[in-house]
């Protein structure tokens, strides 16, 4: 048992950092931490570095040679992205979905036409994707999609509207599960396809979440005209093609989720305050409540190093990778509720005017989101009881009744 | 990276919960539980005889000679199988004592004995109610006499011999305090059983009153060796609450899949799901500690102190939540006698208390994350 490299890895890691050291920007790139990216300068930085990789074979680490990949393993990729971390750049960046889920649902259904076209502007930051699955009526319950695609001779006539779509102000492409089918039942009446997202009919608005921030989009679909070629899968397939896409939604092994906002932070801001009987740091509930956080990211960051320790034996990670974002979202929300309430009536104030720069009033209007996207804390907690411990699955009320007659509440 | 037991490690698991889930363990905590005997004399000498007793005793003193790591795996197995035996006063507390601090002498005299199991060791340590702070000990060793009381000692109707924490000088708080080891069925030595929440294993109050006993380690080093032994013991009954909280979990899934309420599984039931995830997350970030913990033991690293803290905290949680959720989604049934699900709800708790309260374990936590962050 130990945190050592095997010397395959080490030498990876240091061919690695040698070649960061040498490539990397001057400027670190600052961070999209809670939903919020910044202007063009940050894409301009972004794309240059995206496309500096691509060219190595860094972009895309387990990738086959012939899509622009290093035919490499999981652990080369995560020792890639712990070097990116390490020289203050990488993580999470505007391509992550396309290259992340977009570009392998395409791998795993189209041609060589096809992908000879994408893979590859996809890889060096040139063209951006998004994926427009969710819905106003289609949330948790994904399949419950109705944005309608009808046939038209060669080509599908889609009207309908999607929401919480991340990047897709700035996309090129989007992956569009659609619903074709209104009297099958409902995840057999679904189609996927992609399309441009400069297609005349589609408009992109910008949602302002309840923090004031606006990192998603709602995308309305107006008689937007898809050519038949850009189906992906088979029609009445979109179900199955939508759980390839999802499948592949990478275990962010590593990855920071709560803004940066942890113990030693509060353990900062406690050594900084005041109370009644003194320091904060001294008093004794503060201290039972840093030791209950701390433990939880511990227990977060050993677990990833489990997860790590499968990949680099080359196995599948074990189900524990699943428990993360269930941990990170609702810390973020109790840990930094807890330092407004240490920071008494000035916890009420922000930015400048707080303490720590608001840092922790940002944490805490930030959580409510967090404990949302890509999976409410109670679907994760369903995700866990049903494929970790094999729990049977709720009453269901949707399977074999035609979509067109399921209730609906509207 | 190479955060995980090695394969011969793994085996050595599979090998122990094979053998263990073979002796009923169990219903043998049932009956201890029941009855006035201490410990499952039977299995204590099928474990002997298994060598367990003495994993990380050096094989210069009749012991297998492997680590501490080989240890965490046979603690969790210990835990999940409720064994109703003196194995972590013995082999956690007392061996481990005598391996941290004894004499050459000393370690000649007891380690064998220990590791064939013709010894059963513990740690008497806590007088009264509230936290076992230095200022609270007032048991004397002087002249090679020990008199004073200690009280809720595990195992102490059955030990042989104890650690025995005591002040032998005049100095105040934790300078005046030394260890000691005595013979337990010597002169001067009086107990009698308490009463306790988990009479599987049996508590005791020990009177001490001139008993004979040998020094251990330094006299005004007591306090310090003692914190080092309730680390190291931390870490390992760490894994011994995961192996607890394990079962409670696939006990209440499996009780989930199979009991039917309003024409359906109960496991069907988001509130029930919601519970079981939870219990699954805790459990698996209480392992994660236990790792850490588990690492710095085998390394003798400086991070030992948080490793410990944060092992037992983590795992002191899991396992209540795990044991006294699994009573609620057992219902009325979780709540019989017969029921096995109470021996661990009362186990999460005995094992949640004997190495002191997870407040002082968390306030350890913050003092060593202070001691880092001052630099």
């Amino acid at each position: 048992m130990d945190f050592e490299d095997t010397p395959e890895e080490a030498a990876f890691r240091e061919q690695v950092r040698q070649w960061i050291h040498t490539n990397a920007p001057t400027q670190a790139s600052g961070g999209d931490v809670l939903g919020e990216r910044g202007g063009g300068e940050w894409f301009r930085q972004q794309r240059a570095w995206q496309a500096k990789k691509a060219e190595a074979g860094y972009a895309k680490i387990t990738w086959p040679k012939e899509f622009g990949g290093l035919g490499g393993t999981p652990i080369q990729q995560v020792i890639f992205n712990q070097e990116e971390a390490r020289g203050g750049i990488g993580g999470n960046t505007p391509f992550a979905i396309g290259l992340g889920m977009c570009i392998p649902t395409l791998m795993a259904y189209c041609g060589k036409e096809i992908l000879g076209r994408y893979v590859k502007p996809a890889l060096y930051g040139e063209e951006i994707w998004c994926q427009l699955f969710s819905e106003p009526a289609g949330g948790s319950d994904v399949a419950g999609l109705r944005t309608r695609a009808e046939r038209d001779g060669q080509d599908w006539i889609v009207n309908g509207q999607k929401i919480w779509t991340t990047g897709a102000q700035f996309s090129d492409y989007g992956l569009l599960l659609t619903r074709t089918d209104f009297n099958a039942p409902k995840h057999k009446g679904l189609t996927m396809f992609y399309l441009s997202m400069k297609s005349a009919g589609v408009e992109v608005k910008p949602i302002r979440q309840a923090s004031g921030a606006s990192g998603f989009n709602e995308v309305f679909f107006s008689d937007v005209r898809i050519p038949d070629s850009q189906r992906v899968g088979e029609i009445g397939q979109g179900w199955q093609v939508a759980l390839t896409t999802l499948m592949h939604e990478r275990l962010a092994v590593g990855g920071g989720q709560g803004g940066g906002l942890d113990v030693p932070q509060l353990l900062a801001l406690a050594r900084e305050l005041e109370l009644e009987d003194g320091p904060a740091i001294r008093n004794a509930s503060v201290r039972e409540k840093i030791a209950d956080w701390y433990v939880r990211s511990a227990g977060l960051k050993y677990t990833t190093y489990r997860t790590m320790t499968a990949l680099s034996r080359g196995q599948q990670p074990g189900p524990e990778a699943s428990i993360a974002k269930l941990v990170v979202a609702a810390k973020l929300q109790e840990l930094s509720a807890f330092a407004l309430e240490l920071e008494g009536e000035a916890g009420a104030l922000k930015g400048a005017d707080a303490p720590m720069h608001g840092a922790f009033q940002m944490g805490w209007m930030a959580a409510p989101g967090l404990r949302i996207a890509g999976g409410t804390d109670e679907i994760l907690r369903n995700v866990i009881a049903e494929r970790v411990l094999g729990l049977p699955q709720d009453v269901r009320l949707d399977k074999d009744v035609p979509f067109n007659q399921l209730p609906s509440g509207r | 990276m190479n955060f995980d037991f090695s394969d011969e490690q793994k085996m050595l698991r599979e090998q122990a919960r094979k053998f263990l889930s073979g002796k009923r363990t169990t219903q043998s905590a049932r009956r201890i539980l029941e009855g006035t005997g201490g410990y499952d004399r039977e299995l204590w000498k099928d474990v002997a005889e298994m060598g367990w007793l003495g994993t990380a005793i050096p094989e210069a003193y009749g012991g297998l000679g492997l680590g501490p790591l080989e240890l965490c795996v046979i603690a969790e197995e210990m835990g999940r199988a409720l064994a109703p035996l003196p194995f972590s006063s013995t082999v956690y507390l007392f061996t481990e004592a005598v391996l941290l601090a004894a004499t050459e002498g000393q370690k000649r005299k007891y380690l064998p004995s220990l590791a064939r199991g013709e010894l059963i060791g513990t740690f008497a340590r806590v007088e009264r109610a509230g936290a076992a702070a230095p200022k609270s000990i007032r048991t004397s060793f002087r002249s090679g006499k020990l008199s004073g009381r200690k009280i809720a000692v595990s195992d102490g109707m059955d030990a042989d011999v104890g650690v025995v924490l005591a002040r032998s000088g005049d100095e105040p708080g934790e300078r005046g305090l030394c260890l000691a080891i005595a013979d337990l069925s010597g002169a001067g030595v009086s107990r009698r059983v308490e009463d306790s929440i988990d009479p599987s294993r049996k508590h005791a109050e020990i009177t001490f009153d001139g008993a004979p006993a040998e020094p251990l380690g330094a006299p005004g080093e007591g306090w310090r060796i003692a914190a080092t032994v309730l680390d190291r013991a931390a870490v390992l009954t760490a894994f011994e609450q995961i192996g607890g909280a394990d079962v409670c979990l696939a006990t209440a899934t499996e009780y989930a899949k199979t009991r039917y309420a309003f024409a359906r599984p109960i496991g069907s039931y988001q509130a029930i799901k919601h519970k079981l995830a939870d219990m699954y997350v805790n459990n698996e970030l209480a392992r994660s500690n236990a790792y850490y913990g588990a690492w710095a033991l085998h390394t003798a690293s400086a991070e030992l102190p948080l490793a410990a803290a944060a092992a037992r905290v983590s795992a002191t949680q899991a396992f209540d939540y795990a044991a006294k959720e699994m009573i609620q989604i057992h219902g009325g049934i979780g709540f019989t006698w017969e029921a096995d699900c109470h021996l661990f709800y009362r186990r999460s708790r005995e094992l949640a208390l004997g190495l002191g309260a997870q407040r002082s374990w968390k306030d350890r936590v913050v003092s060593e994350l202070e001691t880092r962050n001052t630099a």
